[in-house]
């Protein structure tokens, strides 16, 4: 039934995307996602999609066409990275607040500056307030999944909110690797027409969209809005069990790699994470109780889920592809210690800020990290909790 | 046991290096194989220095790093040798395959002490022979399927002539070129 | 679908306000009285009045009815007493009361 072929993960996407048929896509092309508003545009030009490529003048024009189209009452996609994303930032707002859903995909690369091209995860941990779903990719198989299931997530009554694919610029979206495709009907079965319950240009029934909040209403809406994002761990799980009838393949919230008896576990999410599961394929060789948790679902936030499963670990060093300069954690590390604390748990905790802008991360480096969870288990002294890998001084 | 193969291209900005790298894995994607692709990206510069790789195995290949310790290392430039250490991490049981009109033996001593396999192809000749124009990438895949022994040289041959037919499907004209030079290639390695 | 606009008031739960604040159907303003906002009162003084309706368009809350082309007093459940009509007015026929 599944179609082998090998493609980069920007290919992957675009070819999710022709598969998905989305009513209009706007786009401004931004290194390392160009290729997917290029790939798209000709689909449209050799008639292979009847959906309505826009071509704007700007990243935040694409995010307020996205909105306009969505409102209106068709499925709409884009596609950003990097500066892009955050030149969309005010709109990002307005998508999640309207309740728009809206898939983007998202291929990460640095947030300038100092200026660079190359993949880490600043631009979409930058969004992560924003109010989106946030799913991220090891590979360019996962990312073509992550967007089949995108909508049925999205769009769920119970959710209800704009969703960000995410994938490692070039390390995963310039890379080319086998993967396997899902016939274009069976996607389109799967991911079924967009009946919105209203739309804004609907002549028997007008709406405003995007009234003005005063006070009083402005934090019953957000929590509304929260709401729906913890729905989205509920759905992400349904869609994935029929994904997998389809697919045959498994998704989770995060997914745990030799970690039923795993004394350290690193925390990671995105491409690096294949890096880990070699290393920690090597380490148990070599008699380390090493495991993985890769986070599939960033936002909303599965605290309680990755808690449960860290209750065996003894130390556990959490991978940040961003620095956020609160000079104690990174997104992923604040957020898997304050869940463990949530749940009553104190296990060590080192937090590693990893592969900045294209910093290429090896299986020894990770596995130089695994020697820090050993040593500081044998020893008790946990030292410097927030660490830079692979740091020169 | 895992049969990996690891493949690092060096090149400059423009010469096909990375096409040459993405070439192979599609070719030994078609034979069945596990494969990755990709190059080390920084901005597009013309005649720099640029390094491309790939990951060739029976299995599923996971790790996403760059290849410091490859199994083959395929120069696509000689000019090279001067400023980029290619033989870096080069395995010496693997070999370095170099376009040059010169011999291995002539090579060998650019090579900062590289004890392994020297070879050397005269991808220039051998394009000018078939093709009539410069275009190093068919006779270095060769080589390099040749030297490293990846895959059956026939099935090599079959698979590139059905991908020389799809690409240059709008001038059937250069195919057989192509194929020529693929052969020729094989002839004159060792 | 139509959102029930009276239940969009300052003491309405999260659970019941419109998903991302949508108001579903039109005309919703018609229930919302700016009247409540009125400080001065204009009054329609319709012996003066000529049926000119100058006053109608510079309205910004379209509170002056018309019914078969002539102007009725004026709507005190959206006018918010801005005064703009007594300027338009070339005949006297509205005149401004303070604080009623």
């Amino acid at each position: 039934m599944s179609i082998r072929e090998r493609l980069s993960g920007n290919e992957a996407i675009a070819t999710a995307m022709r598969q998905v048929c989305a009513d209009v896509m706007p786009a401004y092309p931004i290194t390392p996602s160009t290729e997917l508003p290029q790939y798209f545009s000709s689909f449209v030009a050799n008639g292979e999609t009847d959906t309505i490529f826009v071509p704007v003048e700007s990243e935040h024009s694409a995010m307020s066409a996205c909105i306009g189209s969505e409102a209106a009452g068709a499925r709409t996609m884009s596609a950003t990275s990097s500066c892009g994303l955050a030149f969309m930032w005010e709109m990002l707002y307005v998508a999640a607040s309207n309740r728009l859903p809206i898939a983007l995909a998202v291929v990460n690369r640095a947030l300038s500056g100092p200026i660079n091209i190359n993949c880490d995860h600043s631009d979409a941990m930058g969004a992560r307030d924003a109010g989106w779903i946030q799913i991220f990719a090891e590979t360019n198989q996962e990312a073509y999944d992550n967007f089949v299931q995108a909508y049925r997530i999205a769009e769920h009554p119970d959710v209800k909110l704009p969703i960000m694919i995410c994938q490692d610029g070039f390390i995963t979206s310039h890379g080319v690797q086998n993967i396997e495709l899902l016939e274009d009907d069976v996607v389109k079965n799967f991911v079924g027409e967009y009946y919105p319950e209203s739309w804004l240009l609907n002549p028997e029934h007008p709406e405003a969209v995007g009234p003005y909040t005063n006070p009083p209403y402005y934090m019953e809406a957000k929590y509304g809005q929260l709401q729906g994002l913890i729905n989205a761990k509920k759905v992400a799980l349904e869609v994935a069990k029929e994904f997998k009838e389809i697919s045959g393949r498994e998704y989770g919230l995060f997914e745990e790699y030799r970690m039923e008896d795993a004394d350290y576990v690193m925390v990671m999410m995105g491409s690096a994470a294949g890096t880990c599961k070699d290393t920690v394929d090597m380490l148990r060789e070599e008699g380390i109780k090493a495991g993985l948790l890769k986070i599939r679902m960033f936002r909303p936030f599965p605290g309680e889920e990755i808690a449960e499963a860290l209750k065996g670990a003894k130390v556990i060093a959490c991978m940040d592809r961003t620095e956020s300069y609160n000079s104690q954690d990174g997104p992923i590390g604040a957020d898997v210690k304050a869940a463990l604390f949530n749940a009553g748990m104190a296990p060590k905790v080192l937090n590693y800020v990893y592969g900045l802008a294209g910093r290429d991360v090896t299986v020894e480096s990770l596995a130089s990290v695994f020697e820090d969870m050993k040593t500081v288990d044998e020893t008790g002294e946990i030292g410097d909790t927030y660490r830079y890998l692979d740091l020169r001084g | 046991m895992k049969q990996l193969t690891e493949i690092r291209w060096h090149g400059r900005g423009g010469q096909g290096a990375k096409t040459a790298a993405l070439l192979l894995a599609d070719v030994a994607f078609s034979t069945g194989m596990y494969v990755q692709g990709f190059p080390e990206y920084g901005p597009e510069r013309m005649g720099a220095p640029i390094t491309a790789y790939n990951r060739l195995s029976d299995q599923e290949v996971r790790v996403h790093s760059n290849i410091y310790y490859p199994d083959y290392v395929v120069v696509v430039d000689e000019t090279l040798l001067e400023s980029v250490d290619v033989t870096a991490g080069l395995k010496k049981e693997g070999a370095i395959i170099v376009n040059t009109p010169k011999s291995a033996d002539e090579i060998r001593p650019l090579l900062k002490g590289y004890e392994g396999k020297v070879v050397t192809v005269d991808a220039r000749k051998i394009s000018v022979e078939a093709l009539g124009r410069y275009f190093p990438n068919s006779p270095m895949l060769a080589a390099v399927v040749k030297v490293s022994g990846i895959m059956d040289e026939q099935k090599f041959l079959d698979e590139m002539e059905a991908s020389y037919k799809h690409k240059f499907a709008h001038k059937p004209q250069v195919i057989e070129g192509n194929m020529n030079a693929l052969k020729m290639t094989f002839a004159e390695v060792e | 679908m139509k959102t029930d606009i009276k239940t969009q008031h300052e003491g309405v739960k999260w659970q019941d306000l419109s998903p991302g604040c949508v108001i579903n159907g039109g005309g919703t303003a018609k229930e919302f009285n700016t009247g409540e906002w009125r400080v001065d009162t204009p009054v329609f003084i319709e012996d003066k009045c000529k049926q000119c309706l100058l006053c109608v368009p510079v309205c910004p809350d379209s509170s002056i009815p018309v019914v078969d082309g002539k102007r009725l007093d004026f709507d005190y459940d959206h006018c918010k007493g801005c005064g703009i009509c007594v300027a338009a007015c070339p005949f006297d026929a509205i005149e401004m009361r303070k604080g009623e």
